[in-house]
């Protein structure tokens, strides 16, 4: 009899049961409260609870990393979409992203955000990886956090040119035609060795990556597979600890000195929670770092909820409406179907890859597997290279890191176009020497030049300044800055048979 | 190091440094499960390693040989290949460029050139501007008994072999 009362009761009570078993904080009225809500909470709970003032200025991070992380949810959320139509097979495949342009409801809308978004990914993730180089914030514990920042950049390119394939255009064909023989290519070296009969690993990363000698139905399924799930998940799964170590080296870095520049806090020595206390709390849960504030309040820190949140919110709001705006005025590309036999003329990569191809049509070696390979390798060891943490958490360290980031920019800018003017009046050593063995020119070619001037000007800029940071920015703008010409060089100013134009308006007829 | 052996052992420390350090059955309990992780890992991408291509087969036959006229040059089209015939008898000109495998397009001038990063071959496929590594390749052609013409995509030769008809 009670028994069966006890269920009348708690049936009038399962709204409040439900609530209490979901979420475990009460209402969020306070500081304190919402400070515990974010503390318990599984989906709040990768934000401390606290942040400093300085890391929610804009100037700080401009909110890039978040607005990266904003564009892979949005491309999560629309390539899903995409694959309930999409057929990974060269007989339907073309087809399939037709009909997703022209026949299926809202279909043109997604297909347009997922390709605006991916593009802004790119973009974003790089200028995030520009301010985390320049504001020093590399250094010190963060390491380890740049090396997956450089994992999850790889990433993301690798996201881009297996979704390049997909809808097997021309554009798709050609480019990834090119992509993996880019891959093959270690067989210049090999091939002027003589040893490709035993020892090929260009063959080799060429046959994994297409399961067969050409592009076709066997590529499209392994880049298909690839970029649906292998690298998703592993982007997301690095993605977690990248954002979990921001925390655990101690928030978003800043000046060692900041508190002191912001001056005595307003709210002198308040407690943290003036609304009374219900239960103790450990400052640890408070203030994260390694720093941990002993003897110092958490000063200039306010309560990620509201300041945080609202500001993930803006970027959240601000950024879908830029996709939402972009996928509306502006169609993605589709070209005819793949056609094996000619090439899109002139066939061009994405414009994140134009700078590549730029070094590719000097030597497919040099520019597509060595340079690559050792800027991603020289980046990845930045911060064990460069150990100094003066200036760290402040643009440029300072007034010297801005001038030699402006003489370097200059430098590069100059030594850049100065090359290319070169070798499009001049031509390269096969103009002038025929028969040049081609091991020379692989060693030998505008883009391993580069490399090396960009060395020697870094290395000078150590010796001079004494510092290894300013090392660091010199070349780090070199390259950021070589990579803007080439990528604006390669997407203007090449035409035809890859040829020179100064406008797209002096291209031949093609017949 | 002194300071760390002053203080009392906690009593898992005592517990570790009680066990033998080569423990047989930890050591081989370790290993296992490293070797376990290796066989895992290299099963999963011998997977992906192809051993058998999907292609066709590397022959394909492009006729018999007086559909082609003394001193002429025919493009197979969705074979990329083309077909000379002169005095001598047959080649056969592979138009993959040797850079990084698109189509190079003959122009009027006999030459060819790759439209994707500009390499330039002579009428004989010798490289004469652009990155392209080597020359293009000629490609075997030999006849079968009914009397068609075959051409192997995977057996490059040299330049001047000609199969006499
Ligand atoms: C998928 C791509 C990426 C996502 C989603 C991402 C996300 C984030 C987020 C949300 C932050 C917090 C601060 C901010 O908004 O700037 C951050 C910080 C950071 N990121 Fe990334 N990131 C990505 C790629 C990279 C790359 C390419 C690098 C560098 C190679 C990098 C290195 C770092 C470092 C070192 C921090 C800590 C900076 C500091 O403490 O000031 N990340 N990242
Ligand atoms: S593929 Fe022919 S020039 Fe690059």
């Amino acid at each position: 009899m009670s028994a069966l009362g006890d269920i009348g009761r708690n049936l009038r009570l399962l709204p409040s049961t439900l609530r209490g078993s979901i979420v475990r904080h009460g209402a969020v009225g306070s500081d304190r409260a919402r400070s515990q809500a974010v503390f318990s909470n599984f989906f709040l709970h990768v934000h401390a609870t606290r942040v400093h003032k300085h890391s929610l200025r804009p100037s700080t991070t401009w909110g890039l990393g978040v607005v990266a992380l904003i564009l892979f949810g949005i491309l999560c959320v629309t390539g899903t979409l995409l694959m309930v139509y999409y057929k990974p097979s060269v007989a339907d495949a073309y087809d399939s992203v037709k009909d997703l342009a022209f026949v299926v409801p809202t279909g043109r809308m997604m297909r347009n955000v997922h390709r605006w978004a991916a593009h802004g990914m790119v973009a974003v993730v790089l200028l995030h990886m520009a301010r985390v180089f320049y504001t020093g914030s590399y250094a010190g514990p963060r390491a380890f956090n740049w090396v997956l920042g450089m994992v999850l950049l790889v990433l993301t390119l690798g996201l881009s040119f297996t979704g390049y394939l997909l809808p097997w255009d021309q554009l798709a064909y050609w480019a990834i035609t090119i992509g993996a023989n880019i891959a093959q290519s270690p067989r210049e070296i090999t091939d002027a060795l003589g040893v490709t009969g035993t020892f090929d690993p260009g063959g080799m990363t060429r046959d994994l990556l297409l399961g067969a000698s050409t592009v076709g139905q066997e590529a499209l399924i392994r880049f298909y597979v690839l970029h649906v799930v292998v690298l998703p998940v592993a982007l997301s799964v690095i993605c977690a600890v990248h954002i979990w170590r921001i925390r655990k080296d101690g928030g978003i870095n800043r000046p060692v000195d900041i508190d002191l520049e912001l001056g005595p806090d307003v709210r002198g020595g308040r407690a943290i929670f003036p609304e009374g206390s219900g239960k103790t709390y450990g400052l640890m849960a408070l203030v994260e770092g390694r720093t941990a504030a002993v003897d110092r309040g958490p000063e200039h820190t306010v309560p990620s909820w509201p300041h945080l949140f609202q500001a993930q919110m803006l970027l959240l709001v601000l950024t879908t409406l830029a996709m939402l705006a972009l996928g509306y005025f502006f169609d993605a590309p589709l070209k005819e179907i793949a056609n094996p036999a000619i090439p899109e003329n002139p066939a061009k990569a994405p414009w994140y890859f134009l700078g590549l191809q730029e070094l590719v049509s000097y030597s497919a070696f040099a520019g597509g597997i060595f340079i690559p390979t050792i800027v991603v390798i020289g980046l990845m060891l930045i911060p064990y290279l460069d150990r100094e943490t003066d200036g760290a958490g402040r643009w440029f360290a300072g007034r010297r890191g801005k001038r030699v980031a402006l003489s370097s920019a200059l430098f590069s800018a100059l030594f850049v176009s100065g090359l290319l003017w070169f070798t499009v009046e001049a031509g390269w050593l096969r103009n002038w020497v025929p028969d040049i063995p081609q091991l020379v020119i692989t060693v030998f070619n505008p883009g391993t030049v580069l490399v090396v001037a960009f060395a020697a000007w870094s290395l000078g800029t150590v010796h001079r300044t004494g510092s290894t940071r300013m090392g660091a920015i010199a070349l780090f703008t070199c390259f950021l800055i070589a990579f803007a010409i080439m990528t604006y060089f390669a997407t203007y100013l090449r035409g035809p048979n890859w040829g020179f134009y100064w406008s797209a308006s002096d291209w031949p007829e093609l017949h | 190091m002194k300071d760390v052996e002053k203080k009392p052992l906690q009593e898992s420390e005592r517990f570790a440094s009680e066990v033998p350090r080569r423990d047989l059955l930890g050591l081989a309990a370790f290993w296992s499960f490293i070797g376990t992780g290796v066989v895992m890992v290299a099963g999963a991408l011998r997977l992906p390693m192809p051993s058998v291509f999907p292609e066709t087969g590397s022959k394909f036959r492009i006729g018999k040989p007086d559909r082609y006229a003394v001193g002429s040059s025919t493009r197979i089209s969705d074979r990329n290949v083309l077909v000379l015939r002169d005095g001598g008898g047959f080649r056969a000109l592979s138009l993959v460029c040797t850079h990084l495998g698109c189509i190079s397009q003959r122009e009027e001038s006999g030459a060819f050139v790759c439209p994707c990063h500009g390499s330039r071959f002579d009428a004989t496929g010798k490289v004469v501007e652009g990155p392209a590594p080597s020359p293009l390749r000629y490609l075997e052609v030999s006849r079968m008994p009914s009397g068609d013409l075959v051409v192997d995509r995977d057996r490059p030769v040299p330049p001047d072999r000609r199969l006499a008809v």
